[in-house]
């Protein structure tokens, strides 16, 4: 192998005829990416869906895998020619199967094969010794593949390195651990190209960072391709004679319209937002399905077996629809889907376009799409996603910096693979784009918390995990260390889930074979196992008591009680759940859209493209509260039940509301008001307290003073910190990963992650993981800089529009149907405490 | 007592027939024996796990465990501690103690008389910490042991189970650790910094409370009494 003398890559014959025979002119940017090839450079393709854009990635090394495959056997490569990586394994599992196809068409003899958690083991360890010329995978597989001993065997020899929809993942941890396992084959395979496919983005130049090592103090690029785009999209927002809810997520109001837009076209897919909305638009289409048309199922807490039925038979195309969460986002191209319906908010222009795009492969036509709002804050959004969509306007994300537990993660591996000096790691880690600025004092920390856990107290000396040699390089200290690595690798930490079994209530088992067990739940049969429905997140099932019915899986179920890690629920003919599921939005409102529905709003002239019912809805609101000019922000105080409200509406963003919420709750402890609790949806935030806030000053509880101290305390002792916490003590290796079904100790076994947060806390407050947390809730959960930007916005007199109502408003109507789940800690869950103890105390003395 | 808890002072209650104060760390106080009771502190727990799976936890669960215990003593100011079992969570945690520990738990033990009772996790408590070593301890009324006995035990205080119980108010649920008492036989919550708690509704509790009892919660700055009615 010679680096310095690529492979010619023109078109060889038998590639023209290929072409040729299928009637196919090379495109442009296929054009391009091969001259690119072939003066070795690596490039970033963005392309819109049905583009060709995976042939464009492939065909160069194809080409150059031909002309080596004909030349003499002597002469060629050993390992690995072209690694591929997806972030679905179905992705890398279809894509092979497409390129097996033009492969044996040509004759080509290049050995194509895929690497995922299925794979059997012995196929795996062949691969390592035996690789194919092309694998295709995922970022964990390559992570594992790297933390081997003959990684540079494997990968010495590699060309070409393709990363598909690197938009859907540079920006995450996994992309950072993509990242960080990149610049380590930047050390192992200096030759390889790099090419990223992606869809349009806001920013192309920060994925082109990222697809090339980056050298400390020289900034450097891939090349860009830009394909030509395809047809715009048609966006429709439906129209209807129904009347649009005010509040609610479900959208049932839609539904005989939605039905009616499915047998109108082949086949459709239908987007929401969240789990449970699948789950309740599912069943509510299946009510209003008189001619049992297949229409299927498919999200994240699905088994996997009932979602790769569901996608099956949608690749054979015997489905007319499929409701789905964002797990159909990305995927396969099943090429023959009519139109895309949207329950729900769009979120973001870039997001919609990526579901839009799940339509309609084909280039010259354009995809089609249908907005549903499922209440009407939701029909302002989908007015302004839709013109965003036709004007073709990306919104951007914020970068966020290279998480520090997966940098952990990551020196675990390396240390498995062969022992690393700390300038080795240092430029490897400093070549992946996410980490080029990080500092060598804070990755010494990392090594040094990966070794022996990083703590002051140096207690884990004879414990260590990796090893510091005599030449001062470190190594994997144990075989139980590497496998322990090994089990843990990725980045993906699930909510705790707990696995859901259905029961028949008291019956008796039927069919033949072995007797089920009868199942046990607090001491008490409550009747036969059955079988796995799913999996249900803990803190879900944890709110339930037996008796409650809830949603799942397009049934209505009845909860039992809990057994161990399983919980246990039986049918029921119920058709409506007692308990309803989490309806709040998943994804924020992007910044980009929150500001396009903020000047609607504040416009009445634009509210004639509104539905008559939603500019009667502001009209009102004109009436009886207010609308607030463009610079103005709009609070309402009322009373309501017991408590008594404070409504704002900042229309910035979920993200930016929830910030707030911690801060006004912060802010009104001090003030004595007793706040119990906040709501922060896309549009507005809600907080209730016990104390009357109506004669508060405003600008005082807004006031953008002392912004930071406010927050310090409150995240101090906030849950949202402590799930992150969790998140990075897991994926740094602290804490071992839950694998449903293999927990061989019971739960009472592990330590509770809050108990180490508030221990590691008080004891150790600038440990690394710590900071990582923080770093993390700054970068992703809070956006601070958002809801400092608000806050100066509104400083100026006047600038707050302060509204004191004896009842509550049009515009808060809404807010007040959302429940909220973001519960404060402080003194009102003691008043509720003490009104329990109280009660009892009248019991004890009446 | 009813006026003392509503006060939000003190909480205490008649374990059969002594008046006893929930201290909010989680230590039961016997005034008129001068006498603090704490369950399954569970010493180096954290350690534990680094020696035997590798996962290296912060190693400071036991000075937490030991600087709340200290902070009890200095308010109640005992004649006698008894530790309920499961002080050391494995029969080798006194070896991985470190040197500000070690001094931390003689100074404790030295002042007063120091009893040390037999858990599961610690058959054989250390003997070269001060103190001495039981499986059981009679005093007056009650009855001090680790594992709590099946059937009717009027006046045993133990430990063991770990509880903790939920109530829900206005759809809210808090979960808190506890103690719990039908006023016969009281059962300690866990002190230790890294012990996690058992749900006063699990199988493990059954037989061994009348079905009237409560759950002592413990809350922010009270221990707030819930009837078991009550509990979620």
């Amino acid at each position: 192998m010679d680096s310095s003398h690529p492979l010619p890559v023109s078109l060889p014959p038998v590639f023209r005829e290929w072409f040729a025979a299928r009637g196919w002119a090379i495109r442009r940017h296929q054009q391009e990416l091969l001259d690119l090839a072939e003066s070795g450079r690596s490039a970033l393709l963005v392309a819109p869906t049905g583009a060709g854009k995976t042939l464009a990635g492939f065909l160069p090394p194809l080409i150059e895998l031909y002309h080596e495959l004909q030349g003499p056997p002597a002469q060629r490569r050993r390992g690995l020619h072209t690694l591929y990586i997806s972030p679905l394994k179905a992705l890398a599992v279809d894509i092979a199967r497409n390129l097996e196809a033009p492969s044996k068409e040509m004759r080509l003899g290049v050995r194509i094969e895929t690497r995922t958690g299925d794979t059997p083991i012995e196929k795996r360890a062949r691969q390592r010794h035996d690789p194919p010329d092309i694998l295709l995978t995922t970022p964990e597989q390559l992570a594992l593949l790297l933390s081997h001993k003959d990684a540079g065997d494997l990968f010495g020899g590699l060309r070409t390195i393709v990363l598909d929809e690197l938009h859907a993942i540079e920006n995450t941890k996994r992309g950072d651990l993509l990242a960080l396992g990149l610049g380590r084959l930047a050390s192992i395979a200096p030759q390889a190209r790099r090419v990223g496919l992606s869809a349009t983005v806001a920013d192309p130049d920060r994925l082109r960072r990222y697809l090339v090592p980056q050298f400390v103090g020289h900034e450097r690029m891939a090349d860009l391709v830009v394909a030509d785009p395809g047809a715009a999209p048609e966006v429709a927002i439906l129209r209807t004679r129904e009347r649009i809810p005010w509040a609610g997520h479900r959208g049932a109001y839609a539904m005989p319209d939605i039905m009616a837009a499915i047998k109108a076209v082949r086949s459709a897919l239908l987007f929401v937002n969240t789990r449970s909305q699948a789950e309740a638009s599912f069943q509510a289409l299946w009510q209003l399905n008189d001619e049992n048309l297949p229409i299927a199922l498919h999200h994240g807490s699905l088994s996997v077996e009932q979602r790769r039925k569901v996608e099956q038979a949608m690749t054979l195309g015997k489905l007319r629809a499929v409701v789905c969460t964002s797990t159909l986002e990305l995927g396969v191209d099943w090429g023959a889907i009519d139109l895309v319906i949207q329950l729900g908010a769009p979120k973001g222009s870039s997001r919609m376009m990526q579901r839009i795009g799940r339509s309609n492969h084909r280039l010259d036509e354009s995809s089609q799409a249908l907005f549903v709002p499922t209440n009407r804050f939701e029909v302002l959004e989908c007015v302004a996603a839709k013109q965003a969509i036709e004007e073709g306007i990306q919104d951007g994300d914020l970068p966020r910096p290279g998480g520090l537990d997966v940098l952990a993660q990551h020196v675990v591996g390396r240390g498995c693979a062969e022992p690393f000096d700390m300038d080795t790691l240092y430029e490897e880690i400093t070549a992946a784009a996410p980490y080029a600025h990080l500092d060598r004092q804070t990755v010494e920390r990392v090594v040094d918390f990966a070794a022996t856990g990083g703590y002051a107290l140096r207690r884990y000396e004879q414990y260590h995990k990796l090893e510091r040699l005599a030449d001062g390089r470190y190594t994997i200290a144990s075989r139980k260390a590497a496998q322990q690595y090994r089990l843990n690798v990725g980045t993906i930490v699930e909510a705790p889930m707990i696995k859901l079994r259905s029961i028949r209530r008291g019956g008796k088992a039927r069919g033949t074979g072995a007797a089920p067990q009868v199942t046990h739940v607090a001491g008490k049969p409550v009747g036969r196992a059955g079988f796995h429905i799913g999996e249900v997140e803990e803190w879900f099932i944890e709110q339930l008591r037996p008796g409650d019915t809830f949603l799942f899986a397009g049934q209505v179920w009845r909860f039992e009680g809990m057994a161990e890690n399983e919980a246990y629920a039986s049918k029921t003919e119920e058709k409506e759940p007692m308990v309803p599921s989490y309806m709040g939005g998943k994804f924020p409102l992007s910044t980009f859209l929150a500001s396009r529905v903020r000047a609607l709003l504040a416009d009445p002239e634009q509210w004639r493209f509104l539905p008559g019912q939603v500019s009667w809805w502001l009209d009102l609101q004109r009436a009886k509260s207010s609308i607030p000019k463009a610079e103005q922000m709009l609070v309402e105080t009322f009373p309501r039940g017991s408590r008594h409200y404070l409504a704002c509406y900042p229309f910035e963003g979920r993200l930016a509301h929830q910030t707030l919420g911690m801060l006004l709750t912060q802010r009104l402890e001090k003030m004595r008001m007793r706040p119990m609790g906040f709501m922060a949806n896309d549009y507005a935030l809600t907080v209730w307290a016990l104390g009357d806030m109506s004669r508060l000053d405003m600008h005082l509880l807004f006031s953008d003073e002392g912004v930071g101290d406010g927050l310090d305390a409150w995240m101090a002792d906030s849950n949202l910190l402590k799930r992150t916490f969790r998140t990075c003590a897991t994926i740094a290796g602290l804490i071992d990963r839950r694998h449903p079904g293999h927990e061989k100790t019971g739960r009472q076994m592990m330590v509770n992650s809050d108990l180490i947060y508030e221990v590691l806390g008080r004891h150790e407050p600038d440990h690394i993981l710590l900071q990582a947390t923080r770093e993390d809730v700054s970068a992703g959960l809070l956006d601070l800089a958002r809801m400092r930007q608000l806050l100066e916005r509104i400083r100026p007199a006047g600038r707050i529009l302060h509204r004191t109502l004896a009842q509550i408003s049009p515009l808060a109507v809404p807010l007040m149907m959302e429940i909220g789940r973001e519960s404060i800690g402080g003194e009102a869950n003691e008043d509720l405490l003490a009104e329990v103890a109280d009660e009892f105390m009248e019991i004890l003395n009446g | 007592m009813a006026e003392a808890a509503a006060a939000g002072e003190l909480a205490t209650a008649l374990v059969n027939g002594a008046g006893l104060v929930f201290d909010r760390s989680g230590a039961a106080w016997w005034p008129e024996e001068r006498l603090l009771v704490v369950a399954d502190l569970h010493f180096e727990k954290g350690s534990s796990f680094a020696a035997r799976r590798g996962v290296l936890l912060p190693p400071y669960d036991t000075r937490e465990t030991l600087a709340r215990l200290e902070a009890a003593c200095a308010v109640y100011r005992p004649k006698t501690v008894i530790a309920l079992g499961d002080s050391f969570h494995d029969l080798g945690a006194a070896g991985r103690l470190g040197i500000d520990e070690l001094a931390s738990i003689r100074a404790l033990t030295g002042g007063r008389d120091w009893y040390w009772i037999e858990g599961n996790h610690d058959p054989k408590p250390p003997e070269n910490l001060g103190g001495w070593c039981v499986a059981m301890l009679a005093c007056g009324p009650l009855t001090f042991r680790h594992l709590p006995q099946q059937g009717d035990q009027p006046g045993e205080v133990a430990g063991h189970l770990h509880p903790a119980a939920r109530v829900t108010v206005r759809g809210r649920g808090l979960r808190r650790r506890c103690f719990v008492t039908d006023g016969s036989r009281l059962i300690l919550p866990s002190f230790g910094a890294y012990t996690g708690g058992l749900d006063v509704r699990d199988p493990a509790f059954a037989g061994l409370l009348a079905p009237r009892f409560h759950a002592w919660m413990i809350g922010q700055d009270r221990v707030y009494p819930v009837a078991s009615g009550k509990l979620s």
